[in-house]
Order: C-alpha cells, then sequence, then structure tokens
C-alpha cells in the first residue's frame, strides 16, 4: 500500500491528526511567545539575570525532548498522560529561541537611536513600544520561527505520551515496522514545518523592509 | 535681570569607576539669542558636556541650571522634553516617517493630532522643507543634508527655549554642509533661542556661534566672543586657529 492510498483509505483519522499537530505547535508558541517576549524584554531592563535565565533555557534545550516527555507526566497539575503535558514540553522547547532573540534583538538597536529617544524625553516604556519593539521586531520574529520550526518537530514525540498528532503515525510505524506508516506521519510534519517557516519568514521580511 | 536660559556652575563629570573627571569645572551661562560653539578635540568633554544639560549623565559635582530651576530638581523626561536635541544623522528614528519624527515630542506630550500636525509642517517649511513632499518619507529615503534639517526640525517641536546641537553638521559632505552652516546662522536670528552648539570644526564654530566655549582634557579654557578668540593668546586658540 503505497501513502496516497493509506491517506485516500484513513483522510478522516489523518486530517484529525493533522489538527492536533497544529494545535500542539500552535498553543504551544504563542504561549511560548507570551512568555518569552515579555521575560526577553525584562533582561534588558535587568542585564544581571541574562546568564541565568538563558542559562536556564538553555539546559531545557538540551534535555532530550523524549525524557522531557517522560519526566512530566508524574508531575502533578502540569503532568499526566496527553495533549496538556505535551504543550508545556513544547513550551519549554521554544521559549529559548523566542527569549534570546528579543533580548539579542532589543540589545541590538542602534545605541545612537535609543539615546535620540531618551534625550528627547522619552520614557522607558515609551522608548520599548515605540523604537526597541518595531526596531527589533524582525529579530524576535526570527526567534518565534525557530521556535515554531522545531516546535513542528518535537511535537511527533509528544504521541508518546498519548497527545497525538502526526507523531501517531510515526510511532505506529515504527513499532510495526511500517515505512508506509512512518512516511504517512513524518511527511506532513516535514512539510508543514517548512511552510510555517517559508510563511513566517515572509512576514519577517517584511518587516525588515520597513 | 532674569536668569539666564542655561547656566552651568563648576559642573564635573568623571565615569562611574573611572579617577579622571571626562568634564571638569566647567561654568558658563547661556542667554536667549545666543549661541555657544562649544569647540574642542575629540575627547575634550564638548559632548559628554551637552549631555549633562540633558541628563543622559549626571554631573558627579556642579549644578546646572535652567530657566532659574536647578536641572537635578526636574523631573527628567519633562527636562529634556523641554530642551531640544540635535545628533549626527543616526539620531533619526529609521522606522519613522518624518512626519512622525518631527512630531514625536508632541505625540509624547500628548497634542491633538491636529496641532500637532500643523505644527510638522509650520517646522518643515521652516527648515526648507516641502512638507507635502517629504512628510511622509522615511529617513532612507532622504539626503544626508535633508536628514539634518528634519533633525534640527524635529528639536524645535515643542518650541523648547533651549537647543543642544551635537555636531548637527558632522557626517555631511562639505558643500552640503556650507550650506547648512548658512542656513542655521539665519535660523538663529529668527528663533531667539539658546543654543548650545558643539564642534570640532573651528570654521563652523565661528560661523555659527555668538561666542565660543574652548575645551581641553574637559575643562573650559576659553570663553569668549569669536572676536576674542581670534585674538587670544591661548596656545589651544592658536592650534586650533592654525588647523
Amino acid at each position: 500500500m503505497n501513502i496516497i492510498e493509506f491517506y485516500a483509505r484513513n483522510a478522516r483519522e489523518a486530517i484529525g491528526l493533522l489538527g492536533q499537530h497544529l494545535v500542539l505547535v500552535g498553543i504551544s508558541t504563542l504561549v511560548a511567545a507570551a512568555i518569552g517576549m515579555p521575560l526577553g524584554v525584562a533582561l534588558t531592563r535587568r542585564p544581571r539575570w541574562r546568564g541565568a535565565v538563558l542559562g536556564l533555557a538553555n539546559v531545557f534545550q538540551t534535555i532530550p525532548s523524549l525524557a522531557l516527555f517522560g519526566f512530566l507526566i508524574p508531575l502533578p497539575f502540569i503532568g499526566g498522560i496527553g495533549a496538556r503535558t505535551a504543550i508545556v514540553a513544547l513550551v519549554v522547547y521554544a521559549l529559548l529561541p523566542i527569549i534570546r532573540n528579543t533580548y539579542t534583538g532589543i540589545t541590538g538597536v542602534d545605541p545612537a537611536v535609543r539615546e535620540a529617544g531618551l534625550g528627547m524625553g522619552m520614557r522607558d516604556r515609551e522608548l520599548l513600544w515605540l523604537v526597541e519593539l518595531p526596531l527589533s521586531a524582525p529579530v524576535i520574529l526570527a526567534g518565534v520561527r525557530i521556535a515554531t520550526v522545531v516546535g513542528v518537530g518535537t511535537a511527533t514525540i509528544a504521541a508518546a505520551i498519548g497527545a497525538g498528532g502526526l507523531g501517531v503515525y510515526i510511532f505506529r510505524g515504527v513499532a510495526t515496522v511500517n515505512d508506509t506508516l512512518i512516511l504517512a506521519g513524518a511527511l506532513p510534519a516535514a512539510l508543514l514545518a517548512l511552510l510555517a517557516d517559508a510563511g513566517l519568514g515572509l512576514v519577517e521580511r517584511r518587516l525588515r523592509r520597513t | 535681570m532674569s536668569a539666564p536660559v542655561l547656566e552651568l556652575r563648576a559642573v564635573s563629570y568623571a565615569r562611574p569607576g573611572v579617577g579622571r573627571e571626562a568634564v571638569s569645572g566647567v561654568s558658563f551661562a547661556l542667554d536667549a539669542g545666543e549661541t555657544l560653539a562649544l569647540l574642542g578635540r575629540s575627547g575634550s568633554g564638548k559632548t559628554t558636556t551637552l549631555k549633562l544639560v540633558n541628563r543622559l549623565l549626571e554631573p558627579t559635582r556642579g549644578e546646572v541650571w535652567l530657566n532659574g530651576r536647578r536641572t537635578a530638581d526636574l523631573e527628567v523626561t519633562a527636562l529634556r522634553r523641554g530642551i531640544g536635541y540635535v545628533i549626527q544623522e543616526i539620531g533619526l528614528f529609521p522606522h519613522f516617517t518624518v512626519s512622525a519624527n518631527v512630531g514625536l515630542v508632541p505625540r509624547l506630550e500628548h497634542w491633538p493630532a491636529a496641532r500637532a500636525l500643523a505644527r510638522v509642517r509650520e517646522l518643515l517649511t521652516l527648515v526648507g522643507l516641502d512638507p507635502d513632499t517629504f512628510a511622509g518619507r522615511y529617513p532612507h529615503q532622504l539626503s544626508g543634508g535633508q536628514r539634518q534639517r528634519v533633525g534640527v526640525a524635529r528639536a524645535l517641536a515643542a518650541d523648547p527655549p533651549l537647543l543642544l546641537l551635537d555636531e548637527p553638521f558632522g557626517a555631511l559632505d562639505p558643500v552640503t554642509r556650507a550650506e547648512l552652516q548658512r542656513e542655521f546662522r539665519a535660523l538663529e536670528g529668527k528663533l531667539g533661542k539658546a543654543m548650545a552648539f558643539v564642534t570640532h570644526d573651528v570654521r563652523e564654530a565661528l560661523l555659527v556661534g555668538t561666542r565660543i566655549g574652548l575645551m581641553q582634557d574637559g575643562r573650559l579654557v576659553f570663553l569668549g566672543t569669536p572676536d576674542e578668540f581670534r585674538a587670544s593668546a591661548h596656545p589651544e586658540c592658536r592650534a586650533f586657529l592654525a588647523a
């Protein structure tokens, strides 16, 4: 049975898994952005915390994803079997590029432009919203893009703890030594990653132009 | 007699952790209609002196007075919004249109949009830029000279009594530079503001300054009219005049 036949026969299930996958990646990236961007901004204001926060995010990044999913299962509230646990793990992975790019984007703003803003009487908040964030937006978005692309791949492992997504086909295929099944999960995941990369890259370039 | 617009009283500044003072015991007073050209070599403390006025740096000793009030007693953003600040061309916000750049302080001060817009158009006209042509452009779409005009217009937006100019024409080609210097001189008379103009170019200082303040190693070693400057026997004055 080739992959096209497979999809034809299992269209409903495949679309469902794709949907789960999109939800896993979408929610986790949004949550990571909601945490990571303010954290990155905070680091630019409190550079002393930079080492600790980036270091911690870095350590999270190095935990093998399958192990992290496993570690989370026994935890109360955020753990257990299912999508919620998977989203927590995906958020942890997505944080580093978002925090780091927010921090480097803002600290990369031309000091002369920042000083001009201060010299004209901008308060810190005004400087942030009117100058620093708009000028660093492409770099921050690049962080979100990296987080999304990595998230699409990592989310396939979420199937291991019953969170669904395209990983279901991959794990099932590995267990039954069925290449078609593995491809049925891996191919759309790869396409999804490419699509997300291209789409966010487009937005990023548009931001860079202005 | 009314207080001068700007007065520095024995102002010194040393970077934290550095013993040597970058600015040392500088005193001068500036009235409306006066332009003090702060002249000096690189690293002589000219720019630092300007930043001590708008509190981008805080004096380690001495006091700065603006219109009879100590700047240290004023709220820092209010102080800065009341002082026009012109820096080299990089000071324009690259993501703001000309109109948004010029209208920045009015926007921060929450002026009604119509009033801010009218002010922007008035100022662009004043600095020789046609508002209809330039208001919607971005800084990268302007020539160096046009950018500098926008910088001057922006500093004038809230009609501040004092203007600080930090080598405003430093990055321009000689022809444009001479053109802007001439126009600036005409503008000085029209505006009647107190100005502190930092430059390392002695000809520029003599052209735009009603007085010259010469800085050397953080000290104000000469303060006087352009004629007194030309006649001065101070070695640093001679060095600049011979250059």
